[in-house]
């Protein structure tokens, strides 16, 4: 909502609290504590407007013809304490969040427009129970905020590897761009889950040969990686080719580099992103399968575990006293993991993934899959 | 399902039936049963679990679909045209005797020569028939050894028996592709599917060898009005939009071979089978948030509703606006794949859940087997694999690794051999 209507909001809110303020303070909320909302064309029914704080639970019912919205809003009827988007016809979702003592509205926006259909709601202090901070939200944006640096100085990095990377193999100067092309990539698979959500860069850029169609044009990090390492009876490029194919590297990941720095984040975002990540190594890492010609999954592995741990420790402050169980659990597989994949340092790479053997190999998908477990809670301990 | 057997207490078992063809018939041996469990029953004249071998289309297409699945596909090692319709004669009548709960060969599994190997290997002694159906389809290798025409087949390739293509993403191993001859048993017991598979794939040596097969455990579509919609290993309904044998239209429109949707007047009758191995990374999608898997696949997962609303069999409305597009994102599975985005072309689905242990990486090789049978996959399947492909949001939990398409012939009459029309048309 625009800064400069706010006023006249309060003013509606306002009158709308007196008009509607009989002595109706209800707390009916079910047996476990669920609060019950029923969202129609023209009606907001909440089955309770005054609860204790904590963790609050609100299950929106849909029963209107259009897609609704429920929100709960801080006393400024401006600042968004919880919400849930996209509940289609007849469909119930979930509202979890975690709420201070003080006054607020509670918001239906069926049809998703205008400024919805709301109420004054109130949190108590809870007797004995669960204190909550009142800066979570700020937490949460301090976790995004950090987390849109990372992306932003993750991009730049590739972008500068990147050239770094294409003048060498334009060159033809193998040796240096063999050297060049694992560290470089780890830039990119720190950030997967953000770059591939571009969805026309991301095959242009990291498409492996067989995610293409007959006729569609090989290029990208995978293209320059079999025609550094070239398997037998393969045609190595002209030089032509090779300065081609670097040139649209280079402009592709400029490219990518300036969408990143218009992308905002929310906390779901990074700990999704956190989980794809831990994906992208079950299914492609640890089966040796990304870097099919180099065999430099691991460096890979490396890149992704980071990219993953950045994102869980800027969330990290939302779990501190909420959810210490997930946070040691996390913080410690994350550890053992790294400490498995040390195990496979060479100087300052790694071994590559066709020296390692079978059992290794197992190990290291255990570890991976013991990270993964805990980190998949993640979303649902942060967006409250 | 064990309900099916409790329910159908009057299916004869093979056992019965041997002894009640010793008796001098089916009617005697039930009388002298004289059990009050079959009492009440005793007026349905055909047991309920024995589908009919010979009809206008091949039984397992239309067939309420059963629990469980063995399909084969044969490599023909002959190529001696008579010794390949005499192994089509040989499994013709195999087939006929199995499916109708019967023992195979002359002395079944126990009254041939003590000193010879029996001719049925005995498994499914004191099993029903289990509804068993079994599915005979060509691979275009059949016809064709890269250019050179093979048993005198010039001529007969439909046209729409092409190679498929690879598809974005595919990852398929040649050993478990393609093949000269499709074998697909179906029923709902899995030891009778297994003994059919088993005992063809015995008749057949010299002449063919098994080239791949597959096992599914659970089905993961309906394709009767009535039937319940089953579950995949993804946890969620499928094939709910599924062509049902009720729907004739649909039928003629979608997956019969009709003189008008075929070149090949051996085919009008007839359908083509596509197969389909398709891995699920099933672990990571059980890391997968509800809200995640409900938009990957464009229903919720509890009644299959399209997240527009309603119920399992409302149509989802595309058009229908959520924040940040629409409420049925764009690249969710139905989205990506309903008939209305590809011209209303429609398939009938008939794939079954698997998992052939697991990968070495303690994960399951887990997923679903999809078949589909079609008039014509350049139009009911290529295009609709090659969206699913480019932009269905499912496949980051999915891997293709088999690929195959068979023309699966005509029904027969009592007298003929399954492919004769192949063999003996003008």
């Amino acid at each position: 909502m625009n800064k400069f209507l706010a006023p006249a909001a309060l003013i509606s809110l306002a009158a709308m609290t007196l008009t509607g303020c009989t002595d109706n303070t209800t707390s009916a909320a079910s047996g476990d504590g669920t609060i019950s909302v029923v969202s129609t064309a023209d009606a907001c029914t909440v089955s309770a407007n005054q609860v204790p704080g904590g963790t609050l639970k609100f299950n929106v019912k849909n029963e209107g013809s259009a897609v609704t919205e429920f929100y709960l809003l801080a006393q400024d009827g401006l600042r968004i304490a919880g919400e849930v988007e996209n509940i289609g016809p007849g469909v119930s979702r979930d509202l979890v969040v975690m709420a201070p003592a003080g006054s607020y509205f509670t918001s239906c926006k069926p049809g998703m427009v205008g400024d919805g259909i709301r109420a004054p709601f109130t949190v108590t202090e809870s007797a004995g129970g669960q204190s909550v901070s009142a800066d979570r939200a700020s937490l949460q944006k301090n976790a995004t905020d950090l987390y849109s640096a990372y992306v932003k100085d993750q991009s730049e990095q590739l972008m500068r590897g990147t050239q770094d990377f294409a003048d060498a193999f334009a060159a033809g100067d193998e040796q240096l761009a063999k050297k060049l092309y694992a560290p470089t990539r780890m830039h990119w698979e720190r950030i997967e889950p953000v770059a591939e959500s571009f969805g026309d860069l991301d095959p242009i850029l990291d498409a492996r040969e067989a995610d293409l169609e007959k006729g569609e044009a090989f290029t990208g990090w995978h293209r320059a990686e079999k025609d550094l390492w070239s398997p037998a009876g393969y045609t190595k490029l002209t030089k032509d080719e090779r300065s081609k194919l670097a040139a649209q590297m280079v402009k592709d990941t400029k490219e990518l580099q300036s969408r990143t720095t218009k992308l905002t984040f929310t906390p779901d975002k990074l700990s999704n992103g956190a989980k794809e990540l831990l994906d992208e190594v079950a299914t492609g890492k640890v089966t040796g399968e990304e870097e099919l010609f180099s065999h430099t999954d691991l460096w890979d592995f490396q890149a992704n575990l980071e990219g993953a741990k950045i994102a869980y420790e800027d969330l990290q402050p939302l779990l501190a006293g909420t959810d210490d169980q997930l946070d040691a659990q996390l913080k410690k597989n994350f550890t053992a993991l790294q400490e498995q994949l040390d195990e496979h340092r060479v100087g300052e790479g790694f071994k590559y993934y066709n020296q390692l053997t079978a059992t290794q190999i197992k190990d290291l998908a255990a570890g991976v899959d013991a990270l993964s477990e805990p980190l998949s809670q993640l979303t649902a301990a942060v967006v409250k | 399902m064990r309900q099916d057997k409790e329910e159908g207490s009057v299916n004869l078992s093979r056992r019965l039936l041997l002894t009640a063809a010793g008796a001098g018939g089916a009617g005697l041996a039930l009388g002298a049963l004289g059990h009050v469990a079959y009492a009440g029953q005793l007026s349905e004249p055909v047991p309920s679990d024995r589908i009919p071998f010979y009809g206008e289309h091949q039984a397992g297409i239309i067939t309420e679909s059963q629990d469980r699945m063995h399909i084969a596909a044969f490599d023909v090692q002959t190529e001696d045209r008579q010794e390949l319709i005499e192994l089509l004669q040989e499994w013709t009548q195999a087939i006929s005797a199995m499916t109708q709960g019967q023992e195979i060969g002359e002395g079944g599994a126990l009254a041939g020569s003590y000193d010879a190997p029996p001719t049925d290997t005995g498994e499914a002694l004191g099993l029903t028939a289990a509804r068993l159906t079994v599915t005979l389809g060509f691979g275009r290798s059949l016809f064709l050894d890269g250019k050179t025409p093979r048993f005198g087949l010039a001529g007969k390739l439909p046209e729409a028996l092409i190679e498929l293509p690879h598809f974005r993403g595919d990852m398929i191993e040649a050993q478990r592709s393609d093949g000269d001859i499709i074998v697909q048993a179906c029923a709902d017991d899995p030891q009778v599917a297994v003994h059919a598979i088993r005992n063809l794939a015995r008749l057949a040596f010299g002449k063919a060898n098994v080239r791949w097969s597959q096992i599914g455990f659970g089905r993961t579509s309906k394709t009767t009005a009535q039937q319940s919609t089953p579950r995949n290993l993804f946890g969620f309904k499928d094939g709910t939009d599924n062509i049902v044998a009720e729907d004739t239209a649909a039928l003629e429109q979608n997956v019969w071979a009709t003189k008008d949707s075929t070149d090949q007047s051996w085919m009008v009758g007839g359908s083509y089978l596509v197969a389909r191995r398709i891995r699920m990374h099933i672990e990571t999608w059980d890391r997968s948030t509800l809200g995640e898997q409900e938009n990957v696949v464009g229903r919720l997962k509890g009644s299959g509703a399209p997240l527009s609303g309603g119920d399992e069999f409302s149509a989802p409305d595309f058009a229908m606006p959520g924040r940040g597009g629409p409420i049925i994102p764009k690249d969710s599975h139905v989205a990506v794949v309903h008939p209305s985005a590809h011209g209303g072309a429609r398939m009938l689905r008939r794939g079954f859940n698997y998992t052939d242990g697991s990968d070495g990486l303690g994960r399951l090789d887990a997923g679903l087997f999809f078949i589909a049978f079609v008039n014509d996959a350049r139009t009911h399947f290529v295009p609709i694999q090659r969206a699913m492909s480019a932009s269905d949001a499912m496949n980051e939990y999915l891997r293709h690794t088999s690929s195959g398409l068979y023309a699966v012939p005509p029904g027969i009459q009592e007298g003929q051999y399954l492919g004769q029309q192949l063999f003996e048309s003008a």
